[in-house]
């Protein structure tokens, strides 16, 4: 029940329940005796009776009481009135069990499975919800219950969906309804019954519905979690689709693998260094998806055969599916320019992890130009340096020609969507939504209804966005930072939304993004072709985000910032060089997805708070050398350094290990004193620099 | 009526602490409480039934009712009787009700059921569920007598016939239909205020200053619309004058007044968990009411005794004081008190000073409004106004049917599942505040002509038997109805219920009076008997200072304690 105080007790309310304690440890010594001895007598099951009625938590009194049943409906001279009389009897026990505790799941666990047996009457299954939603209408237990009685006498969505609206009418503040009401929809969507042809004509009478709950008591969140769901149909294509890519559809990749070599003409945007002459390819799409393999993708490219390419999940779990796939093309100096085209999802086998189908097959195609090698040899052992000096950084200066090398698939469908109309009635119902949140805050201020206008918006802009413009991202950071006064207690999460929007804003048009775009010139080196620096340094950031239009990026400065983590940075594959100087972040673990940067030789994670807190949360959630899924690597790397040390450091080890690091900056770092840099040069042995130091 | 009875039983004994006359519903409240406090009770009626102006009777008894009171019975000299020590002041009788209007459309059909009519005299009536009089019945174990039923709706009635649902809860405002989802946002947002404001909450206090205003000027102040003001003022607080018009309102509501009704109505509707609403009205008519206190004064030992009409008033020759009454059988009964029926006025004896209106000498005593009379009408038909609801409330504000309604007018439909109609009949109650007996027929009129279609024949033998029996009385037009129908009737009323049967009347409003004499109010204009059982509770202080009014019993009652019979 809800919105009862509880009282506290008084002492002979106590010395009750030590008598009561009492009797039931008594009775419970008896019972495990009975089971264990499998005795299964009128009197043993009886006392079961006795001590489900007083604890209907007794999950093994449950479990003895169905083979208990097992065994008598085996017994050779059961007829079809025994068995029945015998169920009957388990629906009694139940059912008191249940007066005395309704949201004990034991005992709704127990009806469920003598009712599947059959031989009981359904109708009475219905009657005895109908009382204990009346007692308690919100008790998900019971409708719970119901959905099972529901589809076991076939009684139609329909139905169940008329008496769902009673409920809500009787009292709309009712998460179970609203979320009993969701499910009901979803089936019939499904099933495309009569009346649930489409979205298109069920969610905005949805809509109309959800707003007189709002409307009403803005107060009240069952009727915001609804909408949110609402939104979240509206919003949501069932089927996966290709974000972006790197390379860029039409882009022009050069390739170079000689980085003292002066080359011309080509924008610094597209150029690579490499020494192995291969670059990673990456699929970004716009969910988690499984099966991107050799026969999902073909790539046709000269020297690259198709069936060689090796696709990799970018996930740090370790699970099959990932928003962004990886594979490596490597080009010999052989074949100075090469055109490759790949097609996506061509033949079946990519599915959204909900299990829907890839279905707008995408095509792109880019070209490679190779820079052979002309190394001098004697300049090629010095160490590459990057130093992050405000002096060696200038403004890039763009040719008017030059293009941000990011293309979105979604400009490229539009083109042959077969359902133009489709995302209309979205667009329309987000305007709509959009109109009606704005009038309710010039009524009143309302936090939630801040926070889902903001959402609102970003999803209109987001599905608008052909032009990949974002209309209202003033009006969205202004609701955030509103939130942010107004409602202290979700700072971080208000914080963290906001940063999203000005990152969004920033990237997404050319000029904003060129502000933000630095050519590195290193005053000692004599490198003369360095690729963009991108600097978002100092934004007070406390997220990243926007990677999707970040994969062409090869050095980023994300210095004094106020980043925790840096999720979803392993999709930025080109990176080489990244300085997360001067943030907040708190552990290895932190890092997790640098694991997954294999062209990453620079890093700066000077001036966080590494070591500063004993207890480091993220680990439970993160991989650990003694779960399944990494405890091999250990093992096999546990010969490199016998140290004792070692186990101290374990987090440190387990992303640097992966890492082939020329220079590292970790000074500042509670835990960076001279016994773990000895450690990390040993498990680094490829490190030339750390904290500036030139290693020997 | 009375003549093939038996001679008039005499009483035994003849001296009694509270003699009570008239079974109405403030006199059976006196007899219970009185014999509640070990008083001696002699509790009379005239009529062959309980509850006189407050009884619920057929359709064919209910005319000769009324009828009997409206005209004035002269007034005698007093005789003197040599043999006694007082002196015997014949009663007078004062009219109370006029311009009685009775017409039917089907008699045969009324004729079958006719004992099956339990026709209210002081409709429209109920009670919400949170009010005094509940806790009286519950209090006195009147409550064990009866059985009540939810009204189903509340609808405020524009002049177009359209019946609006009035969202008195959230799930209400939740539910309706017709409010924009601005609109919804406000009300709800003024109930927490209120509620808010009633708890105690931080930060949610009305002001001392708002709280003196006028409601309605708090209303606005709020930013609440037209629309909900005419909800919250007239279908929740149930005010009757038009509160925007200062010029004719004589009962402007103070928001602190006006809150107050609010929680009494936010009470009501959550107080019994079987009611469907705020409203409950009792099975067998509100006459129920009446003969649920004689019950319970009887058990604790009055004596009732039925058409027995009192002739006379015996005062002592000496000091001029009360002694007692004579009975119709000739028989002279004594006691220390008297109460008397409002439809009584007591002669005064030579050299005392004349009664002053009890409102003078206690104002607290007045019921809100007694200038005024209260027109009546009560309108049977075949259908409901609404399909698929039986019992409901509708409430027209002022204005809102003709520019010169000053007042609301309030409708009461009850159904054949409260047990005062046949199957398949409805009894629709009408009544509103009227200066004169023109004013309110109008306003009758107006009503039934939004919501009824009125028959143009009528059946002639009815007619002409309820006419000869009123033409004696001065009652006239039986045309009014039908003219005033076909002069406005100008769709031909579809789907509206047909008019069978209708009574419409004037009652006068009385005081309560505590003088030289004690008598009881006529029924008031409100919807429910809160003023009522006030100036109940206080005519008793004043006969029984000393006394507690019902006092809390520990254990008698305790089975009905807080809990009423109502069927969902």
């Amino acid at each position: 029940m809800h919105g009862r105080p509880r009282k506290v007790p008084k002492p002979e309310d106590e010395a009750a329940s030590a008598a009561k304690a009492q009797k039931l440890r008594a009775l419970q010594t008896q019972f495990f005796s009975y089971h264990h001895n499998k005795i299964y007598t009128k009197e043993a099951i009886e006392l079961s009776a006795k001590l489900l009625e007083i604890n209907p938590e007794s999950y093994t009194a449950w479990n003895y009481r169905k083979l208990a049943v097992e065994h008598y409906l085996s017994q050779p001279e059961s007829n079809p009135d025994s068995v029945r009389s015998i169920l009957d009897e388990e629906l009694r026990v139940v059912e008191s069990a249940l007066r005395q505790n309704f949201k004990s799941y034991g005992a709704w666990h127990h009806r469920k499975w003598v009712v599947s047996k059959g031989h009981s009457s359904i109708d009475h299954e219905l009657r005895l919800l109908d009382k204990f939603q009346r007692a308690d209408s919100r008790n998900f237990h019971a409708w719970n219950y119901r959905r099972f009685v529901r589809e076991l006498m076939n009684r139609s969505e329909q139905d169940e969906l008329k008496y769902t609206e009673n409920m809500i009418y009787t009292n709309f503040s009712n998460y179970s309804a609203w979320h009993n009401r969701s499910v009901l929809l979803s089936t019939l969507l499904e099933k495309k019954a009569e009346g649930f042809l489409s979205k298109e004509n069920v969610l905005p009478e949805e809509y109309e519905f959800i707003h007189q709950a709002i409307f009403t008591d803005p107060d009240d969140q069952s009727g915001w979690f609804y909408h949110l769901w609402l939104l979240d149909q509206t919003v949501k294509v069932d089927s996966p689709l290709l974000v972006t890519s790197w390379p860029a559809h039409g882009s022009d990749v050069l390739l170079v693998v000689d980085r003292f070599h002066k080359v011309c003409g080509l924008s610094p945007f597209t150029t690579l260094h490499s020494d192995s002459g291969s670059f990673p390819m990456v699929l970004y799409f716009n969910q988690s998806v499984e099966g991107v393999s050799s026969s999902t993708v073909t790539v046709e490219s000269g020297s690259n055969k198709s069936e060689d390419i090796i696709w990799k999940p970018l996930s740090v779990n370790n699970s099959q599916a990932a928003q962004v796939w990886v594979a490596h093309l490597t080009f010999p100096t052989s074949e100075l320019n090469s055109s490759v085209e790949v097609s996506v999802g061509h033949s079946e086998g990519i599915t959204s992890t909900r299990g829907f189908q890839y279905s707008y097959p995408s095509k792109f195609s880019f070209k490679v130009h190779v820079q052979p090698i002309e190394r001098d040899s004697s300049q090629g052992s010095v160490a590459e340096s990057v130093l992050w000096r405000e002096e060696n950084f200038k403004v890039y200066e763009a040719r008017s020609d030059e293009s941000i090398p990011i293309v979105f698939f979604d400009q490229l469908r539009i083109r042959n969507d077969p359902e133009p109309t489709a995302s209309n009635w979205r667009a329309e119902a987000l305007a709509k939504e959009i109109e009606c949140f704005r009038e309710l805050l010039s009524l009143m201020d309302c936090k939630i209804g801040k926070l889902t206008l903001a959402r609102l918006l970003m999803a209109y802009d987001a599905m608008s966005s052909c032009a990949n413009k974002l209309v209202h991202s003033e009006e969205v950071l202004e609701l955030y930072s509103d939130l942010m006064k107004l409602d202290p207690s979700h700072y971080q999460y208000y914080k963290d939304e906001h940063c999203l929007v000005l990152l969004q804003e920033m990237i997404s048009n050319r000029e904003s993004l060129l502000k933000h775009c630095f050519q590195y010139t290193d005053p000692v080196s004599s490198t003369i072709h360095n690729p963009i620096c991108l600097r978002l340094n100092n934004l007070s950031l406390s997220r990243m985000g926007a990677f999707e239009k970040l994969l062409w990026v090869q050095i980023l400065d994300l210095s004094h910032n106020e980043l925790q983590s840096i999720e979803g940075l392993e999709a930025m594959q080109l990176l080489s060089c990244l300085s997360l100087r001067n943030n907040k972040l708190r552990s290895f673990t932190a890092l997790d997805p640098l694991r997954k940067l294999k062209s990453l030789r620079v890093l700066d994670i000077s001036y966080n708070q590494i070591g500063e807190h004993s207890i480091d949360t993220t680990r439970y959630l993160c991989s650990s050398p003694l779960s399944h899924s990494v405890g091999s690597e250990w093992n096999k790397d546990e010969t490199v350094i016998s140290d004792g040390a070692l186990i101290d450091y374990w987090e440190a080890f387990f992303i640097f290990k992966e890492l082939n690091l020329k220079q590292l900056d970790i000074a500042g770092n509670a835990i960076a004193d001279e016994k773990f840099k000895s450690i990390l040069v040993k498990v680094m042995p490829t490190l030339k620099r750390l904290d500036g130091e030139l290693l020997g | 009526m009375n003549n093939d009875l038996a001679p008039y039983p005499p009483i035994d004994p003849t001296t009694f602490d509270l003699i009570v006359i008239g079974t109405g519903l403030p006199e059976s409240i006196l007899a219970a409480a009185a014999s509640t406090a070990s008083k001696s009770v002699l509790h009379l009626d005239p009529n062959p039934f309980y509850g006189s102006h407050f009884s619920s009777l057929s359709h064919t008894d209910f005319p000769s009712f009324l009828i009997s009171h409206s005209t004035p019975s002269p007034s005698s000299t007093p005789q003197s009787n040599g043999h006694h020590d007082f002196a015997v002041y014949d009663f007078a009788t004062r009219p109370l009700y006029s311009s009685l209007d009775i017409s039917s459309f089907s008699p045969d059909l009324l004729h079958q059921h006719s004992r099956k009519f339990n026709i209210d005299v002081a409709g429209p009536r109920v009670f919400f569920c949170a009010d005094k009089s509940i806790d009286l019945m519950l209090k006195s174990g009147a409550s064990q007598y009866l059985e009540f039923k939810s009204i189903d709706a509340t609808f405020l009635g524009d002049d177009k016939g359209n019946l609006w649902s009035v969202p008195d809860s959230r799930a209400a405002i939740f539910k309706d239909k017709s409010l924009g989802l601005m609109e919804k946002n406000q009300l709800m947002r003024f109930f927490k205020l209120v509620q808010g404001h009633l708890a105690g909450e931080q930060g949610v206090k009305i002001s001392e200053e708002d709280l003196q205003s006028p409601f309605v000027d708090f209303l606005s102040k709020m930013g609440l619309p037209p629309k909900i003001k005419s909800f919250i003022l007239y279908a929740i607080a149930m005010v009757d004058y038009d509160q925007e018009d200062v010029g004719v309102c004589r009962d402007l509501l103070k928001t602190k007044d006006g809150i107050d009704q609010l929680a009494l109505y936010n009470a009501s509707v959550g107080r019994f968990p079987n009611a469907l609403g705020a409203l409950i009205y009792p099975v067998y008519g509100q006459g129920e009411l009446s003969q649920a206190f004689c019950h319970r004064a009887a058990v604790k030992g009055s004596i009732y005794v039925l058409r027995m009409p009192v002739t006379a008033l015996l005062v002592g020759k000496d000091n001029g004081c009360y002694k007692g009454v004579r009975l119709a059988s000739g028989q002279d009964i004594f006691s220390k008190q008297l109460i008397l029926d409002p439809s009584f006025t007591v002669p005064l004896p030579l050299g005392l000073s004349p009664s002053h209106p009890l409102e003078e000498k206690l104002p607290f005593f007045s019921l809100r409004d007694d200038r005024g009379k209260v027109a009546r009408g009560i309108c049977i038909t075949k259908t409901s106004l609404k399909p698929d609801t039986s019992s409901l409330l509708v409430v027209y504000p002022p204005r809102s049917l003709f520019p010169e309604q000053v007042t609301s007018i309030r409708l009461l439909q009850i159904g054949t599942n409260l047990a005062v109609c046949p199957p398949g009949m409805f009894v629709l109650y009408i009544s509103a505040l009227c200066n004169d007996d023109d004013q309110g027929k109008k306003l009758l009129h107006s009503v039934m002509n939004t919501l009824l279609t009125v028959p143009l024949s009528k059946n002639s033998e009815s007619k002409a038997a309820f006419q000869s029996e009123m033409a004696e009385n001065g009652y006239a037009d039986q045309d009014e109805i039908a003219e005033s129908s076909s002069t406005t009737e100008s769709d031909p009323g579809e789907g509206k219920p047909t008019l069978i049967w209708s009574s419409l009347y004037i009652q006068e409003l009385t005081l309560g009076q505590v003088e030289y004499i004690c008598s009881t109010p006529m029924p008031d204009g409100k919807l429910n008997y809160y003023d009522l059982v006030d100036v109940t509770v206080k005519l008793f202080k004043e006969i029984y200072p000393d006394e507690e009014f019902f006092p809390e019993t520990s254990s008698e009652n305790c089975e009905y304690d807080g809990d009423i019979a109502l069927e969902a």
